[in-house]
């Protein structure tokens, strides 16, 4: 693939309004207000290029997307213009009738995301009181919708001992895939890291539930799992690389990599409302910055996981060392590697602080 | 819980109901695409994939390769009925 070749799908965030407060938010700390929000003609407007550019499938994010009233007119748009939609939400704010809407629409597949197996937990870590029975009931509401349903799982030292309950909801609840996702730590999680650092000690359980699960579920339930990066040895291929294959429109129109990238200060990220978006994809500065290979320094440069890791995630690079284009300190190549290790293990032995939630003017 | 398909020569396979198979224009391939995953299917399984039409049966899928490519029809069952199960394990592929 060429480095200008098209990206595959959009993560479009439509809009950084919640009811929720998960502490481990993907969403940058500086969150976007309503009335800085795309309309419904941009929204559409984006989806016709992203299309023209070769994009597949189309992420509807946010914050809460189902927030955003004009949520089955982008639907129906994606589906005319041929795009594979998907809904990635935290379900609080659905119902029948609103459900029905998007399945008239054309949505194709529902990621619905649980804090926990246990209420009460759940309803802590989310910030929000009775979301978990709620999330329960929008399960059920999907899978009677005939819609196809993935749990997504975020896991941390406050619910990983129960990942294997949570595999088992999944089943009860007649999802088809879980996404079972370690907390990365930039932005909202990063100011939490010492509330959701799991100890090594947990991982090794978690991971063991995990290949014990897919033996037990095997056919019925599809588990995609994501190992920490402060207890691997070398750094993901985050996003597949830096402008490869991935595309986020923020809710006013920032065009980003990756949903995180805003974390970078210094960097500038072009609007859809200044450029087109190919034109973004092929030549802004933000996208070339970290493209390829030839931004690498040493050890990566002449690595032999070069292509495979793409380097690891430059946020994560940025929030640990201060310069975006060293090396993934996942790596063990990394002078930094062996004092994340150390903070990891120190953190994660120590009592959990209180969460800082994620809400306008927390951070 | 749902029990693990089995697939044999007798299943009549067919793509999950939120899996697409795709003929992508701007890079001219084509392209299974399912939520947060997609792949681009080698020939072979491009050709096994379009037969999965929710009528054919393994045995007929089976029989129509064998005629049009020439090969022993049990070569050809034994790596059908593997890409199958691995696609119907995955859930991109049901019965």
């Amino acid at each position: 693939m060429t480095a200008q070749a098209a990206p595959f799908a959009l993560l479009a965030e439509l809009t950084h309004r919640c009811p929720l407060q998960c502490p481990y938010c993907s969403n940058p700390v500086a969150l976007e207000r309503a009335s800085e929000e795309l309309t419904t003609e941009e929204w559409c407007r984006i989806m016709a290029e992203a299309v023209e550019m070769g994009v597949l499938q189309i992420h509807f994010s946010g914050g809460e997307p189902t927030a955003r009233r004009d949520l089955p007119t982008l639907v129906r748009y994606a589906s005319e213009v041929g795009l594979y939609s998907n809904l990635i939400t935290s379900g609080v704010l659905l119902d029948e009738a609103r459900l029905q809407a998007l399945v008239e629409a054309g949505l194709e597949h529902v990621q619905l995301s649980f804090q926990d197996s246990e209420a009460q937990s759940a309803d802590r870590i989310g910030g929000f009181r009775g979301g978990h029975e709620k999330k329960i009931e929008v399960a059920r509401l999907v899978r009677a919708a005939g819609l196809p349903l993935t749990l997504n799982l975020v896991v941390h030292r406050q619910n990983l001992d129960r990942l294997g309950e949570m595999l088992d909801m999944a089943v009860a609840l007649d999802a088809h895939r879980v996404e079972v996702a370690h907390v990365q730590y930039y932005g909202w999680a990063l100011r939490n890291r010492r509330a959701l650092m799991p100890t090594r000690a947990q991982l090794e359980r978690a991971t063991a539930v995990v290949d014990a699960a897919r033996e037990r579920f095997k056919g019925a339930l599809v588990i995609d799992y994501v190992v920490p990066d402060y207890y691997a040895r070398r750094p993901k291929a985050c996003m597949g690389g830096w402008a490869r294959q991935f595309l986020n429109v923020t809710p006013s129109g920032r065009v980003l990599p990756c949903h995180a990238a805003e974390s970078i200060t210094g960097l500038r990220f072009d609007s859809v409302r200044e450029r087109g978006l190919q034109d973004i994809w092929e030549n802004s500065e933000a996208f070339n910055k970290f493209r390829g290979t030839d931004w690498m320094p040493e050890p990566c440069r002449s690595c032999s996981r070069r292509e495979i890791d793409w380097g690891g995630c430059r946020c994560q690079a940025f929030a640990l060392t201060g310069e975006a284009d060293a090396t993934d300190p996942a790596c063990a190549l990394s002078p930094f590697h062996d004092d994340l290790v150390r903070v990891a293990e120190m953190e994660s032995g120590a009592a959990p602080p209180a969460f800082v939630y994620r809400r306008i003017g927390n951070a | 819980m749902k029990e693990r398909i089995v697939i044999d020569e007798t299943s009549v396979p067919r793509l999950a109901a939120h899996v697409r198979l795709r003929f992508d224009k701007q890079r001219d391939q084509w392209i299974v695409l399912a939520p947060e995953r997609l792949f681009v299917p080698d020939s072979i399984a491009l050709e096994i994939i379009q037969r999965c039409d929710g009528a054919a049966t393994v045995a007929g899928i089976v029989d129509d390769l064998a005629a049009k490519f020439d090969a022993p029809r049990d070569v050809i069952l034994r790596d059908v009925c593997v890409l199958l199960q691995d696609l119907t394990d995955k859930g991109v592929m049901t019965r």
